[in-house]
């Protein structure tokens, strides 16, 4: 696993940062909308991050408004490329 | 009847554009992996449209997603996750031969028969954007019975035909005339390439006015402001429908009395014209300017 990143800054997207180690995974988010939905944000975040494989690392997040569906895909994103992985589709079909 | 007046291009790893496209107005909506997609954010673009495939209403917007050529490394993993996504359409780029459509139409196959999806459910578009497609238009137009639709791509095909695109058009003349023939001879609808100036309305205009006497069905475009000019031109007026009304209306009353030809306000009016009548009042309803 390596450090990894996805996303970009522009509105209505969020970047994710992966590092790994820091004994369990920790979220860090940063949003303009922390107050409202700070926790459903890091919810999908940690919920994501643990159907990828991610137990051992600390997620960054600096959120500009993204939907639901854009935080998934690039904390999805974010996973496997840490893992130098390409995504199974069909897999994902079964979590849906 | 399907509307296909105007195909809004959106880059595929933008969400804020791919979450407000269909507020807009267009009648498709293009959401695209290759040109628009770095080499090196593929992977962001096709998960991210795979979720929003699952998640965004898109209204009553068909949805397009142009994937990369099957010679490059990211074809066939565009279609399984554009097919398991749900997507209406396929859009092949840089189509060239029959052949092409037949390899992704496998390639789809195989994701629909493995997900329990049913064949056949996946329709396609292909993209012709060089001289060899263009000769080829007819046979790539009845390659498949999944094929919706064929579009011109006048960059790439002007670039491979060493000239450029003027205002005038005349150096995508044969390619217009070719593709719009081919399509109709196959059944299938022709879409017009983009016109990239958005700030020449006029143009734009006269453009669209060209291609849609030219036969075809609507127009891709790079701008939510190209909508409105462009589906105005396609939806028929109401002096238009009038008339088709009439037409319409006077042949049934004829055919009534055992005639299949009549006269209205001194012209003759047979089948063509009907056709043509029927057509524009199918093309009314499906605009939401005629109701029954």
């Amino acid at each position: 696993m390596k450090a990894s990143c996805a996303g970009t800054l522009e509105s209505g997207d969020i970047r994710i940062e992966i590092i790994p180690g820091g004994q369990g995974m920790k979220v860090e988010l940063h949003s303009s909308v922390a107050n409202q939905f700070g926790h459903h944000i890091k919810s999908i975040l940690e919920a994501t991050a643990r159907q990828s494989g991610l137990d051992d690392c600390v997620i960054t997040a600096v959120d500009k408004g993204a939907l639901d569906c854009t935080i998934e895909a690039r904390m999805r994103t974010a996973a496997l490329r840490a893992f130098e992985a390409d995504p199974d589709f069909y897999s994902l079909e079964m979590i849906k | 009847m399907r509307l296909r007046r105007t195909m809004l291009f959106v880059p595929g790893n933008n969400p804020a554009m791919i979450q407000d496209a269909h507020i807009y107005g267009s009648d498709a909506l293009m959401f695209d992996l290759e040109d628009s997609v770095a080499m090196s954010e593929k992977d962001a673009a096709r998960m991210l449209v795979y979720h929003a495939l699952k998640t965004v209403p898109f209204g009553n917007c068909e949805v397009v997603v142009r994937i990369n050529p099957l010679d490059t490394p990211y074809g066939k993993k565009d279609i399984e996750a554009m097919v398991l996504g749900g997507v209406q359409v396929i859009r092949l780029p840089k189509t060239e031969t029959a052949q092409d459509i037949l390899d992704v139409e496998c390639e789809i196959e195989k994701v629909e028969r493995k997900a329990g999806i049913p064949v056949g459910k996946t329709a396609m578009m292909a993209a012709i954007e060089g001289a060899l497609g263009v000769v080829n238009a007819y046979e790539i137009a009845r390659s498949s019975r999944r094929l919706i639709a064929i579009a011109l791509g006048a960059e790439d095909y002007c670039a491979n035909m060493k000239t450029s695109r003027s205002e005038s058009g005349e150096e995508l003349f044969l390619a217009r005339a070719q593709i719009v023939v081919a399509a109709r001879a196959a059944g299938i609808d022709a879409i017009d390439t983009v016109y990239s100036d958005i700030n020449n309305e006029e143009q734009l205009i006269k453009e669209t006015k060209l291609i849609k006497q030219l036969g075809f069905d609507g127009k891709s475009i790079i701008n939510p402001r190209q909508i409105d000019p462009i589906n105005q031109i396609f939806t028929p007026t109401a002096k238009e429908i009038e008339k088709a009304m009439q037409i319409v209306e006077a042949l049934e009353q004829a055919q009534a009395k055992g005639s299949g030809i009549v006269s209205l306000n001194g012209k003759m009016i047979d089948k063509p014209v009907l056709l043509r009548a029927q057509r524009t009042l199918d093309m009314a309803r499906a605009s939401m300017v005629l109701f029954d």
